[in-house]
């Protein structure tokens, strides 16, 4: 926008850093924002967006740097205190009462009253009018929770700006609305924006971010890539900004053993899913597993991978299409039937769903092989020790000792903990989210390695990860997952993470991928190794591959916090 | 009344997404206001009692007379009291255990100062002062210790019954000639009909705590709370100040349903109104507030009282019944309208 790039920021913050118990969560990071415009602010998990937004609403107090509003320079104790200096926040979960009006929800706190008296009338003109600026037809007398999410959000904005807001901060605000609702939020954000607002805009949705934003900065780990106007920057260079992959050092990638003969035949298939979906978490969705399959799940943090993996391990209620297991069609509704289905999921929020820190190494490893035998019958002592020796040593899970304390190991032997207690269940289908965030190096290539060797001996995989070599070295196929949709289905042959990067950000379809990676140097490469049967040579091959030890590889996963750190994204 | 009260935020439905459209027939309009989670329950509990009301009228005679319905308020005031506070203290998701024994409390304490040859003059606002600052204690208590309410209510609970035994270890008759004068009082309303003084301070309870719920600031903050404490905090409410207020008001209306209560029997005794607490809660329950907070009317307690009045009623009419089936009665009627309010309110959307 021409005339805002003349104006004074509203918001300038400079320099801001701040630090939680062994985390950089944010550090030296710059952010503007002109009156008028919508800025978004895009990263991954962990980038440190809601880090940012929190200092700026004085949630968070900041270690270093200043904030600026309108020129004058400011620190907040808190929301309240933000919110009244002009600075309002429109949560992902709406924060309002849906047991009242939408008049009361706009204007509690704030009503008009007469004699003591809150004086209904003058507050159901107020809030009408308010309502009537933001073009929205709305009985305000109506109860909040009989409106949809998104006509609730949108009474949230008429809340927030009823406050005379300067900036209006809007954190996932289109995460559970469809497109018709998020065309009314686009209207509503246009209308502010005319009337001087800044507007900050937090969405996965890149779709979204290019249509309504006119600005965006760009974090990663905790610090500032840079701030770009959106009609200059290609979605491919976003996206290649927000994940941190310089393109040309990819070119070396090594031929990985993507050549393995899988019997696709409708027979084979293990699990078949047709149109599975869920409202408002994954658009239906077509996804088959052969027996022995790895299936790589790849997209950015909110595309729907692990909405997808979860309806399949039976977390999430699927309420659209149908799931056939070994070709009979089954309801999966609890996690339990899932297990029985042998179908287990390895979730990535390690930490809160995953191990339980306070019980030891071997109950960890046990618990789902005795849930799925009833409590009725407690496997054996020794039973329990021997499967407890085994996957110790099969996992190398340091330290050896069975009777430690899972909190006291560290994230990688956590993981492979996790993994040995699914295991310990023979799962023919094992749906993996994210196994190797966080983790050091030798763990990640321990487990890719597993990987490998499960699928061999015939156990389909589901592996989901956010580093697109490790999808791109351990799958057969891989799925590309953009904004809640499957955008392609490919088998790993002669695919880059090039071409992925593309189908990431763009959803180009099937058949221009192989033209978009026709140019590359591995594409060549790629067709004689197809008729290269044997998966075997390529498994010693993973410890060693050269994506892995890359220095900004191990930086990456050392700084990336997982799920649960207060750097990461609320979801 | 009821609707009166209610019309100020009652959703015209005409323009809300969800609402019917304006020809909608009248089952939708009516299945519309049983889905309610605002309107629903109540609505039941109010053809609830009528439908009683004349079946008792169909099988006892004597039974459809006015004065069986003013007997009601009149044998049940103190409860209404009790259940006015109550309904301040569930709409923000609370629970008050001590109420009951805060009524036996406030009656040893009325009869043993009367005793003494003190005035009712000072005796009365004594205890209402005294009870309002238990509730402040225990409200505190919830907010600053983070005490379960259930806990701080229980703890309150066995704290005044415990000073009941302090005060005596039997029963205290009163005799104090105002006190005497109030409990056998009967006011006039024309024909046979008459009430007793306590209907009308029950009555101006309730129409005091209409007010304040409906429409004060404080009121509506009570509501948020209920409807979801962190959003109220985010939305800038005196979440902290209202939720020890309403143990406060939950404490002053147990003092003032003691005195009421004292008014009927005449006598201070460390044993009384046991459970009493759990008759307050059935009748909130029973009259559609949630227990979950956000959602009920004073009225609605009301007529809770009177539907419990109003079984105990026919139970005496029946004659050879114990008057212990009241209990299972009432037990039976809190099951079905808890889940009742579970199925009804779940239908929604």
């Amino acid at each position: 926008m021409t005339q805002t790039s003349v104006a004074e920021p509203v918001i300038e913050m400079q320099g801001i850093s701040i630090a939680f118990p062994g985390v950089k969560a944010l550090d030296g990071v710059d952010f503007r924002m002109f009156p008028g415009e919508v800025h978004s602010l895009m990263g991954e998990n962990g980038a440190g967006k809601s880090t940012l937004i929190k200092a700026l609403t004085g949630v968070y107090g900041i270690d270093a740097g200043t904030i600026t509003l309108a020129g004058d320079q400011v620190s907040f104790s808190g929301p309240a205190q933000a919110q009244a200096a002009g600075i309002s926040t429109v949560y992902q979960e709406v924060n309002l009462l849906p047991n009242l009006s939408v008049a009361e929800n706009i204007m509690l706190g704030r009503e008009p009253r007469r004699f003591g008296s809150i004086d209904w009338r003058a507050m159901r003109r107020r809030a009408a009018a308010l309502l009537e600026g933001l073009n929205l037809d709305l009985d305000p007398g109506s109860l909040l929770g009989d409106h949809s999410l998104a006509v609730q959000q949108l009474v949230a904005i008429a809340r927030a700006i009823d406050v005379q807001a300067k900036v209006l901060i809007l954190d996932e605000p289109t995460s559970s609305l469809d497109a018709d609702e998020v065309a009314e939020l686009f209207r509503v954000i246009r209308s502010l924006k005319e009337q001087g607002v800044a507007i900050l805009f937090v969405s996965h949705f890149l779709d979204q971010v290019y249509e309504i934003c006119d600005r965006l900065t760009v974090l990663r780990n905790g610090s500032l890539v840079g701030e770009y106007l959106v009609e200059e920057l290609l979605r491919i260079d976003l996206v290649q900004k927000m994940i941190g992959k310089e393109l040309t050092t990819l070119d070396d990638l090594e031929q990985r053993a993507r050549s393995v003969v899988v019997d696709e035949s409708d027979a084979a298939l293990f699990v078949n899913a047709e149109g599975l979906g869920r409202r408002g978490a994954i658009n239906p969705a077509d996804l088959p597993i052969a027996a022995g399959e790895v299936v790589g799940l790849a997209g950015l943090l909110g595309s729907g991978r692990t909405e997808l993996a979860r309806l399949l391990g039976g977390i999430d209620r699927a309420d659209q299409g149908e799931l056939a297991i070994r070709g009979k069609v089954t309801k999966l509704r609890t996690p339990r039937q899932a297990i029985s289905n042998r179908i287990a999921y390895s979730s990535e929020n390690r930490r809160d769903e995953g191990v339980v820190g306070d019980l030891t190494v071997r109950d960890n490893i046990v618990l789902a092989l005795q849930a799925d035998r009833g409590w009725f019958r407690p496997i054996p002592a020794k039973r329990r020790d021997e499967l407890t020796q085994s996957y110790i040593q099969a996992l190398n899970i340091r330290p050896g000792n069975p009777d430690a304390l899972v909190r006291n190991l560290s994230g990688g032997n956590q993981q492979k903990v996790l993994l040995a207690r699914w295991l310990a269940i023979a799962p023919r289908l094992l749906i993996l989210d994210e196994p190797t965030r966080g983790i050091d190096i030798g763990a990640k290539a321990e487990i890719q390695k597993l990987v490998f060797n499960l699928a061999e001996n015939g156990m389909s995989v589901l592996f989901i990860s956010a580093e697109l070599e490790e999808v791109l070295r351990l799958s057969h196929r891989i799925v590309v997952l953009r904004d809640r949709h499957v955008v392609a289905d490919l088998e790993n042959d002669g695919l880059t993470v090039d071409s992925l990067l593309a189908l990431i950000a763009e959803g180009s379809s099937d058949d221009e991928v192989p033209d978009a990676s026709a140019g590359m140097p591995l594409a060549g490469a790629a067709v004689p190794a197809v008729p290269a049967v044997p998966a075997v040579p390529a498994v010693p091959a993973v410890p060693g591959v050269p994506g892995a030890d890359r220095p900004h590889d191990s930086a990456a996963s050392d700084t990336d916090p997982t799920p649960t750190d207060p750097t990461g994204d609320p979801r | 009344m009821t609707k009166l009260l209610d019309a100020p935020e009652r959703p015209l439905r005409s323009s809300g997404p969800s609402g019917p459209a304006p020809r909608a027939g009248l089952a939708r309009r009516i299945r519309n206001l049983l889905t309610s989670p605002k309107y629903g329950p109540v609505t039941v509990t109010a053809v609830l009692f009528v439908v009683i009301f004349i079946a008792g009228g169909v099988r006892y005679r004597g039974f459809f007379s006015g004065q069986v319905l003013l007997n009601l308020l009149v044998d049940n005031s103190y409860l209404i009291v009790l259940a006015v506070g109550m309904t301040f203290v569930i709409l923000t998701g609370g629970i008050d255990l001590s109420v009951g024994a805060v009524v036996a409390l406030s009656g040893m304490i009325a009869a043993s100062l009367l005793q003494t040859g003190w005035s009712p003059a000072a005796v009365i606002p004594l205890i209402l002062v005294l009870t309002s600052i238990l509730g402040l204690l225990v409200g505190l208590m919830i907010h600053v210790f983070k005490v379960q309410p259930f806990i701080a209510t229980l703890a309150a609970m066995f704290l005044a019954r415990g000073l009941c035994y302090v005060i005596s270890q039997s029963s205290i008759s009163i005799t104090d000639p105002t006190f005497v004068q109030l409990a056998v009082a009967r006011i006039p309303l024309g024909g046979n009909l008459s009430i007793t003084p306590s209907v009308i301070i029950a009555v101006v309870v309730v129409a005091i705590a209409v007010w304040v719920l409906h429409a004060t600031r404080f009121g509506r903050t009570v509501y948020a709370i209920g409807g979801g404490e962190q959003s109220g905090l985010l939305m800038g409410l005196p979440v902290a100040r209202t939720k020890v207020l309403v143990y406060v008001i939950s404490g002053f209306c147990s003092g003032l349903a003691g005195v009421l209560f004292t008014f009927y029997t005449l006598s201070g005794y460390p044993l009384t109104a046991i459970g009493t607490e759990l008759d307050a809660i059935a009748a909130v329950v029973i009259g559609g507030t949630l227990l979950t907070g956000g959602y009920g009317f004073v009225l609605g307690s009301v007529l809770g009282v009177l539907v419990l009045g109003i079984i105990q009623t026919i139970i005496t009419f029946e004659g050879t019944l114990s008057s212990w089936w009241t209990k299972i009665f009432i037990g039976a009627l809190l099951l079905v309208f808890i889940i009742l309010q579970k199925v009804l309110t779940s239908r929604r959307r």
